[in-house]
């Protein structure tokens, strides 16, 4: 809502400036959003006298004059416009000064080799008007050498954001009643302004709608005569940033913006019959005033005539029946429209307009007579007429409301001690009315609520009320209560993890990245896992279905650094992926994802040629990153059917039991880096964290005892010749549990095909640790344990090599 | 007899660890000189050796300690001139492990989950794709509400179960509602998270962060939400001068509603928070949205908001790292660009402690 200072102080009486004005507007909850002072545009510019002139040696259209300016000798200025006479007054921007219109810095210079120290002004450059034909020409009296913003009486104009629950102060005079009431000035009363008719309506007005539409009020202006409003109204019209069209249009304008009442002015002679309220047909459609069709439905209200709908109700006067230069008689409509109706059509429709959003805020629902009087009063005042006796058809439900209130409540809520009569003065100042009475001994107040405050229903609100006014700046911090001694954990068990996993990859040398939650819908589908979310209204193709995997998220920004010339990329994000759930609910999991893409290594003085990342990269990641979370990592198994996305003969997936993926692990599928346009060979991992399983019984923190055996450990050395399609993890497992009293540990260091392994076979070399426990290994138990090695692994058909 | 000092000079003159070995056999080996003047000891008379004895003995000794003397010094030279012909270049690079990094969100939400459990808030989630009940009607919006339209929501075709309208969450509140009807007053909570408004521009992205803050307990008014922010804010930016300034708002789900603008100064074309706004040199600006929790939303949670009421704040995260962190623009946040993660992210080891500091300083 913008205004300029000039019109709030019509309806405030007040000597503060526009400072305090600013200041004391966003202590009470109207936030000023910017102050524009014409007079600090109009610096350097001067109320000067045009002594004499002369004709420029050079060039015929110019003028060389002598100008005093208040002070000093003369100046000499160059000037182009016809008007420019001796004797006359005009305004002169001295060097320095910035012109409005252009930004131009004038200076000191030479027009066609004659010094000219300023320049005579037009008012179109001054931002003052649109004339341009010449400069301009102020009264004989105006007092040479004032300033020109002093004497012009520059206006500042003030910008402040409204909140949607406060429909009053999106009329100026809601404004003033709230500064009025915080002190800075006294509040003039609106004129209780009753306008007889002379003549009855001659406009049948019906309401088919009495729930859209309760109450319409119209009465007709016979004889007006329309034109452009005079230059005070558009003066005001333009500094709340409205463009003037005609007096007719200007004047409901002017009765919005001062009293936040919307109103209409059809044009008479364009309507048909009787004017009614009434719901559209589904599909009806109509010409908005902003040259735009819209179709209707059956929920929406309009006002319509013989010949069809008028008006969207409360939203958008029709093109049809707009007031124009040749309108001579008018049909004033002020109704008053539910405003969820108002709310749910205008959302419908996608059309926002000022009526709407003051209907669909709430209008003062007993300011029908009063706006409509007012709204006559003007269009007479600006074109003429004779009006109508008033047709009031139905009635705005303008039952008061009373909220039962505690004064006590300010303190209890709002922390401030406030006292009861400076409270009733708060309120009373605001349009309520307070009836004081006792309860149990206690002040309880019924406060009645003025029409123009919808938002106000209990007693909460007048608290704000009274804390707003009497300044928040008053309430005092006050410590929470602690409670007593340190204070406790509080992060749950998957914040705790996502932190722990968050910062293990980074200290593996992962940079994280935080990834759009949603994807192109291509790049989701690639990765999904049954139906995908997708959005009805993303803001854009590219943001449109949330992502089902961390993956997609981090290829293209792999992609993105690789188009920047990264040679080494190695990302991770850990985040949610979002699943359908039960119930039409979303499933959304903790997960890391990961992308090792270019050079795993450049080329070096030591290593040679650069190493590309291979699978056994992405899974190093993933145990490391699945023990760092504390899964049971040495119990996982490594199975197949990471998904098609993967390289099928270069990828995994580690499972606790045959059902539980926690993650899948490989080289991305040539035909997905084609899709996401990543070159070379790309590894990538997805930890499904939600899926590792939780820490069971409570925190202990006792680890189970353990000492060093004092006994030394010995190593054994086992080759096998195995099926060359036997994975070599299973070898491991089998031997691990061969002797599970004495096999510590079981470390593959070799797998050989070749010269000495038959075809089809390769061969394994595995290193088992083992642990004497009570007394050193003799021979025999050496022995014993080989055996047992050699008859586990003979299971999975590995014959020990001779 | 043989002269000592002619041996000791004799033998500190071999220059070769064989040439010393063929002197130790020729004075000290089995057929050795000075091994046979040893031997002719037992032909002496007692007198004889009283006088023969220890000068064949110092012979002896002083020969034994001078080729001990004399390899060690040969072996030392030998040693020397290996290890000279070992040089390497040690400017040469050595080989060197990746850098991770952690994004500024992550850690920044790190922080402030260590501000707020010293503050007692334990920590509280709730999903982002959210029904229009739990975002909106349960938060006193209802569906004509105009602050609706005011939250450019993204929606989905889909509704649950219960037919309400599914949507991506516009704030982290629903999850106020959430933790109240499970776990009931008194409470104290953040919640934090990803949250989504349908709008883009320069400062705004259609994804960001939030952190929420609940309290509801008997008892708690404004000042103490003034108080819980001041602490929060100095903790936060690890500066005494923080100063507040409340402005009166309206948010649909508290009453009386704040919003909160900080004091800043600009230095450098950068905002440095502290000291007050009204201060020569110094601004204002909005850094978050509060109230006291609408009574119509207690009730939705289930709690009785005649016995328990409280306050509620939620803090754009974003925003605060750029603050704290001096990042300018907030997509960079969302790109993955290893440049911008390398110069802004932090090391797996700042972890953010009460006792440490929870900022990392440059």
């Amino acid at each position: 809502m913008k205004f300029s200072l000039s019109w709030l102080k019509q309806y405030l009486e007040t000597d503060a400036g526009i400072d305090a004005i600013a200041a004391k507007l966003n202590a009470i909850g109207l936030e000023v959003e910017g102050v524009e002072d014409p007079a600090e545009k109009l610096a350097g510019f001067r109320v000067a006298r045009v002594l004499t002139t002369a004709r420029h040696p050079d060039a015929d259209k110019l003028q060389v004059l002598s100008v005093d300016t208040g002070e000093g000798g003369p100046l000499q200025v160059v000037c182009g416009a016809p008007n420019a006479r001796a004797g006359m007054i005009g305004v002169l921007g001295l060097p320095g000064a910035t012109v409005p219109a252009n930004g131009m810095v004038l200076r000191k210079s030479a027009i066609r080799g004659v010094e000219s120290n300023g320049m005579m002004c037009s008012t179109r450059e001054l931002e003052l008007g649109e004339d341009h034909d010449g400069i301009i020409e102020l009264p004989d009296d105006a007092p040479v050498g004032t300033d020109f913003a002093q004497y012009h009486g520059a206006d500042p104009v003030i910008d402040v954001a409204i909140t949607p629950n406060r429909p009053d102060c999106m009329g100026l005079y809601g404004i003033a009643r709230d500064v009025a009431a915080a002190g800075l000035g006294t509040l003039k009363p609106i004129e209780a302004l009753e306008i007889e008719g002379t003549f009855p309506c001659p406009v049948e007005i019906r309401i088919e709608d009495a729930e859209g539409c309760p109450a319409f009020y119209g009465r007709v202006i016979r004889g007006v005569k329309n034109g452009p409003s005079p230059q005070w109204l558009q003066d005001r019209l333009k500094s709340a940033g409205q463009r003037p069209i005609s007096a007719l249009v200007d004047a409901t304008n002017y009765v919005m913006l001062a009293y936040g009442r919307p109103a209409h002015a059809y044009d008479l002679a364009k309507l048909n019959g009787a004017i009614v309220a009434r719901r559209a047909g589904e599909g009806e459609s109509v010409v908005a005033l902003n040259e735009k069709t819209y179709t209707l439905d059956a929920e929406m209200t309009v006002i319509a005539d013989q010949s069809g709908v008028h008006d969207i109700a409360g939203i958008m006067g029709g093109a049809r029946s707009g007031c124009g230069d040749d309108t001579t008689d008018i049909l004033l409509e002020i109704a008053y429209f539910d405003p969820e109706r108002i709310a749910r059509t205008g959302r419908k429709l996608n059309l926002t307009s000022d009526a709407r959003g003051r209907f669909e805020r709430g209008i003062d629902p007993n300011f029908l007579d009063t706006g409509l009087a007012h709204l006559t009063k003007l269009i007479q005042t600006l074109c003429g007429g004779e009006a109508s006796e008033v047709a009031r058809v139905g009635a705005a439900p303008a039952t008061p409301k009373i909220v039962h209130f505690a004064p006590s409540l300010v303190e209890k809520l709002g922390g401030v001690t406030v006292s009861p009569a400076e409270q009733q003065r708060i309120l009373e100042s605001l349009g309520f009315s307070v009836v004081a009475s006792e309860e149990h001994g206690a002040p309880s107040w019924a406060v009645t609520v003025p029409g123009w405050r919808p938002d106000v229903d209990g007693a909460p609100d007048l608290v704000e009320e009274v804390v707003r006014i009497h300044g928040l700046d008053k309430v005092e911090s006050v410590p929470l209560p602690r409670a007593e001694g340190v204070a406790r954990p509080t992060a749950t068990p998957a914040q705790t993890l996502e932190r722990r996993v968050r910062r293990a990859a980074a200290a593996r040398g992962l940079l994280e990245a935080v990834t759009w939650s949603f994807l192109p819908e291509a790049a989701a589908q690639a990765f999904a896992e049954g139906d995908l979310w997708v959005l009805a209204n993303p803001i854009s193709e590219d943001m449109k279905a949330m992502r089902p995997s961390l993956l997609p998220g981090l290829l293209m920004a792999a992609r993105r650094n690789l188009d920047r010339g990264a040679s080494s990329l190695r990302l991770f994000e850990v985040g949610r992926r979002y699943l359908r759930g039960a119930g039409g609910a979303s499933d959304e999991r903790l997960t890391l994802g990961l992308v090792l893409a270019g050079e795993k290594t450049p080329r070096g003085w030591a290593t040679g040629k650069a190493a590309a990342f291979d699978a056994y990269d992405a899974k190093a990641e993933v145990v490391a990153l699945l023990a760092e979370a504390g899964a049971p990592v040495d119990k996982l198994q490594v199975m197949g059917e990471a998904g098609p996305q993967f390289h099928p003969g270069q990828s995994a997936t580690l499972r606790l039991g045959p059902k539980t993926v926690l993650a899948r692990f490989g080289m991305l599928h040539p035909r997905l880096a084609k899709q996401f346009d990543v070159e070379g060979a790309v590894a990538v991992a997805e930890i499904h964290l939600d899926a590792i399983p939780a820490r069971k019984g409570a925190a202990s923190f006792a680890r189970v005892s353990y000492a060093p055996p004092p006994l030394q450990a010995v190593t054994r050395d086992f080759a096998f010749l195995v099926p060359a399609a036997l994975p070599a993890g299973d070898l491991v497992r089998v031997v691990q549990g061969a002797d599970k009293a004495n096999i510590v540990a079981t470390r593959l260091f070799d797998d050989f095909r070749g010269q000495g392994v038959p075809e089809g076979q390769k061969s394994l070399a595995l290193e088992v640790t083992l642990q004497p426990l009570e007394k050193s290994y003799k021979d025999e138990d050496l022995k014993a344990i080989s055996e047992k090695v050699t008859a586990a692994a003979a299971k999975l058909g590995a014959v020990l090599r001779g | 007899m043989l002269d000592i000092d002619q041996v000791i000079a004799q033998i500190d003159g071999a220059e070769t660890l064989e040439a010393l070995e063929a002197l130790r056999i020729q004075y000290l080996g089995k057929q050795g000189s000075i091994s046979g003047l040893l031997k002719t000891l037992g032909g002496m008379s007692p007198e004889q050796r009283q006088v023969e004895g220890p000068k064949i003995q110092t012979l002896r000794e002083g020969a034994t300690a001078a080729i001990a003397a004399r390899k060690d010094a040969l072996e030392t030279a030998v040693l020397d001139a290996r290890l000279a012909s070992e040089t390497i270049d040690l400017s040469l690079p050595a080989p060197t492990a990746p850098r991770g990094s952690v994004h500024p969100i992550s850690q920044v939400m790190d922080e402030l989950a260590e501000i707020f459990a010293d503050l007692g808030f334990a920590v509280a989630t709730g999903p982002e794709i959210e029904d229009d009940w739990h975002n909106f009607t349960a938060l006193n919006m209802p569906e004509s509400h105009p602050a609706r339209a005011m939250h450019d929501t993204f929606y989905f075709p889909d509704r649950n179960d219960d037919g309400r309208e599914m949507l991506l969450r516009t704030h982290t509140s629903p999850v106020q509602i959430r933790t109240m009807l499970k776990q009931g007053a008194p409470l104290r909570i953040v919640a934090p998270g990803r949250v989504y408004r349908s709008d883009s521009d320069a400062t705004h992205t259609p994804m960001f962060h939030q952190i929420e803050g609940l309290v509801i307990d008997k008892g708690i008014h404004l000042g103490h939400l003034k108080w819980t922010l001041e602490a929060f804010l100095k903790a936060f930016f690890e500066r005494d001068d923080i100063v507040l300034r409340l402005r009166p708002s309206y948010f649909p789900f508290t009453e009386p509603s704040v919003e909160v603008d900080v004091g800043y100064a600009n230095a450098g074309g950068r905002r440095v928070v502290g000291g007050s706004g009204d201060a020569p040199g110094h601004a204002w600006m909005e850094v978050l949205g509060s109230g006291m929790v609408n009574r119509h939303v207690i009730e939705a949670g289930g709690i009785d908001p005649e016995e328990w009421q409280g306050f509620a704040f939620g803090i754009g995260v974003d925003r605060l790292a750029m603050l704290k962190y001096g990042m300018d623009d907030l997509r960079a946040f969302f790109d993955g660009d290893v440049r911008w993660a390398s110069h802004y992210g932090f090391s797996a080891l700042d972890v953010p402690t009460l006792s440490g500091g929870v900022g990392t300083p440059v």
